[in-house]
């Protein structure tokens, strides 16, 4: 393994036990935080891989994160407390709805897939606020505590459902980056740099562009049930297209494609966002607006783009030095 | 005119939609078959009427003039545009209304005239696509064994056209001439018997160009070659066959020799023939 | 007979909100054909139009004041437009063109909500159109088929530029191949400006004149949004017929629905955009486009 790689194994490692003890170090509070911001970032993940990967920009998954997220409430409500059972049925539901909207949704691509997908966005965030089943405007509520054995006792500690939603987080990071290594993800790299070349190939860019549009549902299914584990309690509000939005933005800002970029823009984003609101309360939208007409000027390749011209940089003064030396 | 008539004879009709009546001649069938395909735009006739046989194994080339039809010829073979009326038969199986995945998929596969690559990518990725398609799972989500064999066969047919060296290079780093022949290695992969070149030479250096004709000397026999091209001295060397279209009608075909010397082929290149000397002389 | 009645004068409404959405859409629809770019701040601009309309005709007012909110609407639109356009041009990747829209979406949302307060401001319709005219023996406000009206209006005087005047047909080259109208010397940001201001004007008198009907208030500039894209989507890209075809069948299916099944709204909207995907991913009847060259 190359230095670089082995370090970077060893940087998610640290990484991974740092989230692991936080609530050990932090309040509540804190943590609550930390969980919603984990599970907004495995939805982030999932918009990277279809806007990053394939190249196919959307502001819908929310949709599949709402999938998940009331499924699992109304499985908490009526059929079990258990958090495999939630999160199974919330993200096979995911997986479902994922594959039929984009069995339709893929045979667009471009910016016309950008607008059907907000549509299938809104469209689902309209359903949520109006179907009384899911409480409608009023959300779900009175889910209970979640349970992790069979039997066993409800997780009512803010430190137990935020391991839990790390857990689910790395689960679905590791499937996403799997993904990329894999056969598919060759694929869906090929879709997003030229469809018309996959196809000269004798492969249509369709059923890879359809896979990876289920893939990300499953990840954005996960990532709500685990929104439900937590919180307790789905709003329509949860749904909103500022949350796509977002989403969206992280991707751009942390660097298309990576994986590690947009979830570390995630962090900041949401970090900075509530932070600010607690000083300039009432100006939310206002701000993020601006945030996001700052980024599109100020950072074309976003948070990877920087690593890798620091990296660009870095071997080019190595290069410099050894020729220096030859010279002498 | 006269070898138009004389193609048309050769019974194409029988070759179409079908099994072979003879029997005999299943070497001999030919393996791409156009009859009577036309393309109009309106009132502008791109191709008209224009009927080809390419026999297996061998090198046909396609020339003529700017403007004569050829891209639109070669548009509708590759599968890229619908013919408005005619009929294209590959192997025996009438493909008129194939898509490029099927026809890329029965082993007819196209070049591109301008690069048309996975830019972001690895030479050997690129060519890893075409292998995986052709030999592998291309959706599975999860990495296997299988993947290693992939890449070896891969970096095979990218040593096989000279760009051993660049295996790892992301395409973007490629001179033009490199990008063509990392196009040549995709096209090999998908284990083609037909490989349809859309000027393969243009805008290469002498060397490439050399290097271009020593690669396509070197495909064996199974692979049938149709090269559209406007350097006449690649298509003299490399062609069994060469036809001629101007103003969308097939004004000849034969060897290359018999092409040089028709004047049919003489007024379209160059215009009606004129007591006073040409302006240029033909290659002899 | 009731129940036609009913479905008539549903179907009318579906008119009216098939008027709103088309002058929205067609400016939206035209600018992604001529430039591919999105801009979702197109539903901001619809409802700045709405609050124009608060300014000028909340209190209740006459003709007077309805033509000069509309010029008002229209020199808003066509500044917005021409700010729009010479933003996005700075920018070359069409993602980040829709990320910038859509920080200026979510800006002037905030702005007009500071101004003008988060709750929903009902406008008066303009005072000889505030009536009802009596259709089957019911009454029917005038003013939606004022609306109606003034869309078809609109819809002609497009329509006859884009069909028969030279500058038109450079709008409809641009659509066709950007490529070719640049080499011929012609100016495209030009084109693209002119097309971005007046496609802005239209949605923001398009929001103006839905006032009256669908009032103002935050978060209507996404429902509008939402709406302009199914439209464009269901209609085609870069064409007025298809905008007029999308926002005639939106209209209809979102004031049924509604009326309907107000819980499944949303679905047969869904529905019907996922029947035109099935059969027609490129939309209804959009623009031709020139053969992509590769």
């Amino acid at each position: 393994m190359t230095r670089r790689r082995l370090l970077g194994v060893v940087g998610a490692l640290v990484l991974v036990l740092a989230l692991a003890v936080l609530p050990l170090m932090l309040g509540n509070y804190p943590v609550t935080i930390a969980a919603r911001i984990l599970a907004f970032a495995l939805l982030v993940v999932s918009v990277d891989l279809l806007t990053g990967l394939t190249g196919l920009p959307t502001l819908g998954q929310i949709a599949y994160f709402g999938v998940g997220a009331y499924t699992a409430g109304l499985v908490g409500i009526h059929l079990s407390t258990n958090l495999f059972v939630q999160v199974g049925l919330g993200t096979l539901a995911a997986i479902v709805v994922a594959a039929v909207t984009g069995a339709l949704a893929v045979r667009t691509s471009g910016i016309v897939f950008l607008m059907v997908t907000l549509a299938i966005g809104e469209l689902a965030h309209r359903v949520a606020d109006g179907l009384p089943v899911l409480g409608a405007s009023n959300g779900l509520a009175g889910i209970p505590a979640p349970t992790l054995l069979p039997g066993g006792g409800p997780l009512t500690l803010v430190a137990h459902t935020y391991w839990w939603t790390l857990g689910v987080f790395l689960v679905g990071f590791v499937v996403a980056l799997v993904v990329t290594k894999s056969p598919l993800g060759r694929s869906m790299r090929a879709v997003r740099e030229s469809p018309s070349r996959l196809a000269a190939v004798g492969q249509a860019p369709y059923w890879a562009k359809l896979s990876a549009y289920t893939v990300a549902g499953a990840l954005a299914g996960a990532a709500g049930t685990a929104w439900t584990a937590q919180t307790r309690f789905v709003a329509p509000g949860d749904l909103a297209f500022s949350i796509s939005a977002i989403a969206l933005l992280c991707v751009v800002l942390g660097g298309a494609g990576t994986l590690w970029g947009p979830v570390l823009a995630a962090a900041v984003v949401i970090i900075v966002r509530d932070w600010v609101a607690g000083y300039v309360s009432g100006y939310r939208e206002l701000l993020l607006g601006l945030l996001f007409v700052i980024a599109v000027y100020v950072l074309p390749r976003g948070f990877a783009g920087v690593a890798a011209t620091w990296r660009r940089r870095g071997a080019r003064r190595v290069a410099e030095r050894e020729a220096a030396h030859v010279q002498t | 005119m006269s070898r138009l008539d004389e193609t048309r004879k050769e019974g194409l009709g029988d070759s179409l939609g079908g099994s072979d009546p003879d029997g005999s001649s299943g070497a001999a069938a030919p393996l791409l078959t156009v009859e009577h395909l036309t393309l109009q735009y309106g009132q502008l006739r791109a191709v008209n009427d224009v009927s080809l046989t390419i026999a297996r194994g061998a090198r046909h080339a396609l020339i003529g003039p700017n403007g004569a039809g050829k891209s639109s010829l070669f548009s509708v073979l590759a599968g890229s545009t619908r013919a408005t009326s005619g009929a294209v038969a590959f192997d025996g199986h009438d493909i008129t209304g194939e898509s490029e995945v099927e026809r890329a998929r029965r082993g007819m596969v196209r070049t591109y005239q301008h690069a048309n690559l996975f830019v972001a990518m690895t030479v050997l990725e690129n060519v890893a696509v075409a292998v995986e398609r052709a030999a592998g799972r291309p959706l599975r989500p999860w990495p296997s064994r299988t993947d290693r064999r992939i890449r070896a066969a891969a970096a095979e047919y990218v040593a096989r056209v000279g760009l051993a060296d660049r295996v790892n290079d992301r395409v973007d780093a490629l001179s033009h001439g490199e990008r063509r022949q990392l196009e040549v290695a995709m096209v090999l992969a998908c284990e083609p018997s037909l490989i349809l070149f859309d000027e393969p030479t243009a805008g290469m250096s002498a060397a490439e160009t050399a290097r271009f004709g020593d690669l396509v000397e070197s495909l064996p026999d199974s692979v049938t070659t149709v090269i559209i091209e406007h350097d006449l001295d690649i298509v003299f060397r490399l062609a069994h066959r060469v036809s001629v279209l101007a103003a969308g009608v097939l004004i000849a075909e034969g060897t290359p020799e018999e092409v040089r010397a028709d004047t049919a082929v003489h007024e379209a290149y160059l215009g009606v023939d004129r007591n006073d000397d040409p302006l240029f002389e033909v290659a002899s | 007979m009731a129940v036609f009645d009913g479905i008539l004068l549903t179907s009318l409404n579906g008119l009216a909100l098939a008027a709103v959405l088309f002058m929205v859409a067609v400016g939206l629809s035209l600018v992604f054909g001529t430039m591919d770019v999105l801009n979702l701040a197109h539903g901001s601009l619809a409802l700045g139009g709405a609050y124009v309309g608060v300014v000028f005709l909340g209190t209740g007012g006459g003709l007077g004041q309805l033509v000069l909110a509309m010029i008002v609407a229209t020199i808003v639109g066509l500044a917005a437009g021409l700010i729009l356009s010479l933003l996005t041009r700075g920018i070359r990747d069409h993602l980040k063109q829709a990320l910038l829209t859509l920080g200026l979406a979510l800006i002037a949302a905030d702005l007009m909500r500071l101004a003008f307060g988060g709750d929903v401001k009902s406008v008066a319709a303009p005072s000889p159109l505030d009536g009802t005219i009596e259709i089957l023996g019911r009454p029917y406000p005038t003013y939606r088929l004022f609306v109606i009206a003034m869309s078809l209006v609109v819809g002609g005087l497009l329509y006859a530029v884009i069909e028969r005047s030279l500058s038109g047909a450079i709008v409809r080259a641009t659509v066709a191949d950007r490529v070719m109208v640049e080499a011929l010397g012609i100016r495209t940001k030009v084109v693209l400006a002119a097309v971005f201001s007046i496609g802005a004007a239209l949605a923001v008198v398009g929001g103006l004149l839905a006032a009256p009907v669908l009032g103002a208030q935050p978060g209507l500039d996404n429902t509008i949004l939402l709406l302009a894209l199914v439209v464009v989507v269901i209609g085609g890209l870069g064409s007025i017929k298809g905008a007029a075809l999308g926002a005639i069948l939106v209209g209809q299916v979102q004031t049924l629905g509604v009326a309907l099944l107000p819980e499944f709204a949303s679905f047969l909207l869904f529905g019907a955009m996922a029947i035109v995907l099935l059969v027609r991913p490129g939309g209804l009847l959009p623009a031709a486009h020139a053969e992509v060259a590769r």
